[in-house]
């Protein structure tokens, strides 16, 4: 059976375009906002989520990504409600494929079996997370893969041809390229760079290769899903979030709430038409 | 060279930079390359005889190395029980250890074609060494430290300026040691082609856990050598405080396998290990990862990093070196904690007793020692690792033991 992942890019190859993904952090400021902003991507037409878990030394991220942390640790989210969201999320949405992304240690403290089982059970298909190279393996991401989630693996600009072939094993789902040697939300790189990076991994594996890191605009978006097979988006999509937390537009939270997922989707409409224009 | 013997505590770690569970490379796919880099450099370099031989040079022209192990008279009468030696590393050049593990890895850096070179700081003594090795051999240096620290370790700053390093203060989190090191892995991650990362303790992806061990090993093999100079035996007992570990790992580790010497490593305890405000990873937290190696860390149930306390700058850090955590483990070395105001009479204690003013850092060791020294004979023999001096924290020290009463 082809998983959501596996489904979501034949469709959008079907339709001759590039996949959209789009990163929001798991509490941010809350999980009702989470829930609305979920239910908002959906419905603004992205082709797959990357739900953040999030960590109080979230050393790949730049401000944006670790404020958004911050602002979600600080409201109480754990990774429990985490997966509370995305089993919610499951209920509303049977098809709309989603990824946990974030770092190795808030999982270890979880318990690395309890928490793969319990994100089969709330219907995640994927991981990404940040600190665990091929290298160490043999602890989260073999056992995951065995469990029928997908090992989605970063390649950088620094992950050199040799080295494909050891990152690439245990691959699933896609791959994310990495498109700058840097912290997320910082720098984009440029057409050229990616057009090269894609030819090099695409040698190596028949997975889709999506990219991200520094995509801000729609026109950036869709360039960017027209030279690989997607483009994720995600400091762009947090700061809206900051924004509306730190300039509420009303003094009563619920209409606030609705303000920024308002804000949150009309956005990605954007990047959405930009993608199949 | 990695040949399993089971009668050694020197085995470790294996070829994945394990200590036990404990050491590994968690680190972002952009920086694993370049660490395998650097282990592969690490490599050739160590079993190379004119890499060792440039060390030397270094250690004995530049260092002044070898320090001193000075028999403490007045500490010994004071105490009332075994003779104490400090191993008196704060006579270094730049004043702590910090400068054995820098150079080491500033000749690797020299041999890897690396001319940029970053680092954190907590008390500001590497950041300080770091400096100083790159004015040396003409490096640019780039230095991140806690925007706390910065102010509670003006000094430092001023000196590391003058050596002409650039200082990033950092303001995320609580500004201090563990943010400063989020800082410069971020930076690293960003300039990873051009760079070369000077960590500053034993801790950290492998192999910088054994790199760090390795050059900070010299302190405990003079040490070896001196006391049987000096007393034609072993010592029984070690002291040394601990932040990240590496003063501590340097003066144990040629020791680990004599185990008739009982090893003692101190921690911060800040405030006290009940109130939560400290700094003691061992006595009080569970393993995790962070930093590119799983070790004992402070953290809450959720696996969320907690802040780390302690009026010593150099040892405010919520982890510890993962040889420490696989050490206490096994039940090799006893790890223990003394508080922010036992370190600060320990720190007066010295100055008067020994004329030394002891860096914050190790007056946790000497403030440990009445506990130790306590219970031992009067032939027998202490030594504890004096790896720094206080001048840096005199602005730091002085205000508190006047509100003590103690001035
Ligand atoms: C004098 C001195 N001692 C000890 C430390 C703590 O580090 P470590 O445990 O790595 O020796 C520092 C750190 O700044 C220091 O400056």
């Amino acid at each position: 059976m082809a998983g959501r992942i596996d489904t979501a890019f034949a469709k959008a190859k079907a339709e001759n375009r590039g996949s959209l993904g789009v990163f929001i952090t798991a509490g941010d400021p809350d999980a009702a906002t989470t829930e609305a902003l979920l239910d908002g991507l959906v419905d603004a037409g992205v082709d797959f989520i990357e739900l953040g878990m999030p960590f109080s030394d979230p050393m790949a991220d730049g401000p944006a990504i670790q404020a958004a942390s911050l602002r979600s640790l600080k409201g109480g989210m754990t990774l429990t409600a985490t997966l509370e969201i995305a089993r919610n999320f499951r209920q509303r949405h049977p098809d709309m494929p989603l990824v946990l992304m974030g770092y190795y240690n808030p999982i270890y403290i979880y318990g690395n079996d309890r928490f793969i089982a319990d994100a089969v059970a709330a219907g995640v298909d994927g991981l990404i997370i940040v600190d665990l190279p091929p290298e160490e393996d043999s602890e989260l991401c073999i056992p995951a893969r065995d469990a029928g989630l997908n090992v989605v693996r970063l390649i950088t600009p620094t992950s050199h041809d040799q080295r494909l072939p050891a990152i690439l094993a245990q691959a699933s789902g896609f791959v994310y390229y990495v498109s700058v040697t840097g912290i997320t939300g910082m720098a984009s790189a440029a057409a050229t760079s990616i057009a090269d990076a894609y030819q090099r991994i695409r040698k190596q594996t028949d997975l889709p290769i999506v990219t991200g890191f520094g995509i801000r605009t729609p026109e950036q978006a869709a360039e960017t899903a027209r030279l690989s097979d997607g483009a994720v988006v995600g400091s762009a999509v947090v700061d809206i979030i900051a924004d509306g937390v730190a300039n509420p537009s009303s003094p009563d939270a619920a209409e606030n709430r609705a303000a920024i997922v308002r804000k949150v989707a009309a956005f990605v409409g954007e990047l959405s038409a930009a993608i199949r224009a | 060279m990695s040949k399993t013997n089971v009668n050694t505590f020197r085995n470790q770690p294996n070829e994945a930079g394990r200590f036990g569970i404990h050491g590994g490379r968690f680190v972002a796919e952009t920086l694993m390359p370049l660490i395998l880099n650097v282990e592969k450099a690490y490599k050739k370099a160590s079993a190379d005889k004119s890499f060792q031989r440039e060390m030397y040079y270094y250690q004995k022209h530049y260092i002044g190395r070898p320090s001193p192990l000075y028999f403490a008279e007045r500490m010994t009468a004071h105490f009332g029980g075994a003779k104490l030696y400090l191993k008196r590393d704060e006579l270094n050049h730049t004043g702590a250890h910090k400068i054995n593990n820098v150079l080491g890895q500033a000749l690797l850096a020299k041999r890897m074609g690396k001319t940029k070179i970053i680092a954190e700081t907590g008390a500001g003594q590497h950041g300080v060494a770091t400096a100083t090795a790159c004015a040396l051999f003409n490096m640019e240096c780039e230095v991140f430290m806690g925007a706390e620290d910065v102010e509670r370790q003006k000094p430092n700053v001023d000196r590391m300026r003058l050596l002409g390093a650039k200082i990033h203060p950092v303001t995320s989190g609580t500004g201090t040691l563990k943010d400063a090191m989020n800082e410069a892995l971020r930076y690293w991650v960003t300039n990873a082609e051009t760079h070369f990362y000077i960590i500053g303790t034993a801790a950290g992806p492998h192999p910088y856990p054994q790199m760090v061990r390795d050059f900070q090993s010299v302190i405990g093999t003079e040490a070896r050598e001196q006391i049987f100079e000096a007393e034609g035996r072993l010592p029984d007992a070690l002291v040394a405080c601990i932040g990240g570990g590496s003063n501590a790992i340097g003066l144990f580790y040629p020791f680990l396998d004599d185990t008739d010497v009982a090893i003692y490593g101190v921690e911060a305890a800040g405030k006290g290990l009940g109130s939560g405000l400290h700094a003691a990873s061992l006595t009080g937290g569970t393993p995790g990862i962070l930093h590119g190696n799983r070790t004992y860390l402070l953290q809450n149930d959720d696996g969320q990093i907690t802040d780390a306390h302690s009026i010593s700058a150099g040892l405010d850090y919520p982890g510890i070196g993962p040889e420490h955590s696989w050490l206490h483990d096994i039940g090799r070395v006893n790890y223990v904690s003394a508080t922010d105001e036992e370190a600060l009479v320990a720190f007066q204690l010295c100055a008067r007793l020994e004329g030394i003013i002891p860096a914050l850092e190790p007056s946790h060791a000497l403030a440990y020692l009445s506990t130790v020294i306590g219970d031992m004979d009067s032939d027998d023999i202490v030594i504890l690792n004096m790896c720094g001096r206080g001048d840096k924290d005199l602005g730091a020290v002085l205000p508190v033991l006047e509100k003590l009463g103690r001035m």
